[in-house]
């Protein structure tokens, strides 16, 4: 069921949009796209010592996508690409790819598990993220 | 809402010739609106591919024995009910891998046949595979590519012909019917422009052949392709029509065994069409199908099955209607459209109503479905995607509507 996909705190997530938007002056930008479904995120950053210290997100795509992009940004100040690609395996482990527990706030993504077409959704804005830390 | 069609059209006749639409996924029963990725396939056409597989498996016209000989008649028997179907002979029917593969065939061996600075007019709302071989064709040999606009209700505005059509226009490809917005083509305004300049015309018929025999001649185009799967046959198999005058000139597009007429280490002559293009093993079985299916869609009342489709098409855009927030992207009423609805509902993605509709049992498409272009005209993320076949009834659009009136209430 979906309804059991669209759990109030994914929906949660995306309505709040905390995150969403540009930043004025950023070290570094980056947008993915999804070929297969035409999702698009643009994540900026600046950088401060190779450590994030303002992240924005601005997504065109699906609730999945955008609460992925919330949680993201909620998470990554303050890390470096280390620091990220460890949020990024909770993320996976939230929707079964890894093993373990996730943690919050990628737990919420828990019920994405079982619906594969839609694993992307929530990765998009990790790929984004890693593309503009490289 | 009863259609004018329910006196004469037996749906539940037509549904119980497809087991599948029986499934029960989830507890729920399955109300399949994708049609227009992939139609159903009924039971005639599984049984004549499994009595192929069964009885008369064998590579076509290489054998002598009976098996390969049986083959080579099933097979060429589905090339003259394919025929029949698009009112035309069938040694101008060539059997492909699908649509895509149909047109990047006309693409490369017609293409080879134009020169630098001839020009290709094609329309905004095109599905990529009838964008992308154009554009690979523009950076082999240098022609040049127009865009038809596409106005505001989802039609290729036919208006700017005059305005796109040159000399140098040696062809003109379009969609019969959007697979986006459902809406059909006035052909005989673009033939009649076309001619006028000497141009060619192709129609990418994959959303048209699903809902009826074509007379190809009538219409007056030079090419014609449509896929297997969308038209209640198999996946693996399309079809390319073309003019003998065409196929006589066009060089082949794949090379290998069948499609010559004789090979030496210096050099080699080719077959004469339809054989010219169907190098290697054909899709055997696939053909033996969709030859089938044209037969099983022939053998319907077609006046009444379409009254049928576009009742089911206003009980859509009836529905639609009484939800706030949503749009439709495409001819609002049933004049010149075909039954694809496309809409948009405000503050959802089409992603999240689609994987609503899910969980009520509902099968729709939602994204950009292979139209980027058409999708950039509107700024639009998506669009949720109903296309209705046949065989759906009343109950399957009333689920859709149920379930996008929950998407609305939960989601935004």
């Amino acid at each position: 069921m979906s309804d059991e996909l669209y759990q109030a705190r994914i929906v949660a997530l995306a309505k709040s949009k905390a995150g969403a938007g540009k930043l004025a002056h950023p070290t570094k930008s980056a947008r993915r796209d999804n070929p297969l479904c035409g999702d698009r995120v643009t994540i900026d950053v600046r950088l401060d010592d190779g450590k994030i210290a303002e992240i924005a997100h601005q997504v065109r795509g699906c609730l999945l996508c955008q609460a992925s992009a919330v949680a993201l940004a909620s998470s990554a100040v303050g890390r470096d690409a280390s620091g990220v690609a460890a949020l990024r395996h909770d993320a996976e482990r939230a929707i079964g790819r890894e093993a373990g527990k996730a943690h919050a706030p990628f737990d919420a993504f828990e019920p994405v598990a079982s619906h594969k077409s839609r694993h992307e959704c929530v990765l998009l804005p990790f790929e984004a993220l890693q593309d503009a830390l490289s | 809402m009863a259609g004018p069609s329910t006196m004469t059209f037996d749906v539940a006749a037509v549904r119980r010739q497809f087991p599948i639409l029986f499934e029960i996924i989830d507890g729920r029963p399955v109300h399949y609106l994708d049609n227009g990725a992939s139609a159903q396939t009924p039971l005639a056409v599984l049984d004549a591919v499994r009595i192929y597989e069964t009885t008369s498996r064998a590579n076509v016209l290489r054998g002598v024995h009976r098996l390969a000989e049986r083959a080579t008649e099933l097979y060429e028997t589905a090339r003259a009910d394919v025929a029949r179907f698009l009112g035309v002979q069938p040694m101008e029917i060539v059997f492909t891998g699908g649509c895509t593969a149909a047109i990047n065939l006309v693409s490369y061996a017609y293409g080879q046949l134009l020169k630098r600075g001839d020009r290709i007019l094609i329309s905004e709302l095109e599905h990529h595979s009838n964008i992308v071989p154009w554009q690979l064709l523009r950076q082999r040999s240098g022609i040049e590519i127009d865009v038809l606009p596409v106005t505001i209700d989802g039609q290729i505005d036919l208006g700017a012909l005059p305005r796109l059509l040159s000399s140098q226009t040696r062809l003109v490809s379009l969609a019969h019917v959007s697979n986006v917005t459902g809406a059909l083509l006035d052909v005989r305004k673009v033939v009649e422009a076309a001619k006028a300049v000497g141009a060619r015309v192709m129609l990418d018929g994959a959303q048209r052949a699903p809902h009826g025999p074509l007379d190809l001649y009538a219409l007056g185009v030079d090419f014609y392709v449509f896929a297997g799967h969308k038209a209640y046959g198999p996946n693996g198999v399309g079809v390319l029509w073309a003019k003998p005058e065409l196929l006589d000139a066009m060089p082949p597009f794949h090379g290998g065994g069948s499609m010559i007429g004789r090979v030496t280490l210096a050099e080699t002559t080719w077959a004469p069409p339809p054989r010219r293009f169907e190098a290697g093993t054909p899709p055997i079985g696939p053909a033996i199908g969709l030859g089938t299916a044209c037969n099983w869609m022939a053998a319907l009342d077609w006046t009444a099955t379409h009254d049928h489709e576009m009742g089911l098409v206003q009980r859509v855009l009836d529905g639609l209607q009484k939800i706030d927030g949503t749009q439709i992207l495409g001819p609002a009423s049933l004049q010149n459209r075909y039954p694809v609805v496309s809409f948009m509902l405000d503050g959802v993605h089409p992603h999240d109503v689609a994987q609503t509709l899910d969980s009520f049992g509902v099968a729709v498409r939602a994204g950009h479905h292979c139209a980027q272009p058409l999708m950039d005209r509107f700024d639009l993320d998506g669009t949720t995607r109903v296309s209705i076949a046949p065989y759906n009834d009343n109950a399957d659009i009333d689920a859709l509507l149920t379930g996008v009136r929950h998407a609305a209430n939960t989601l935004r």
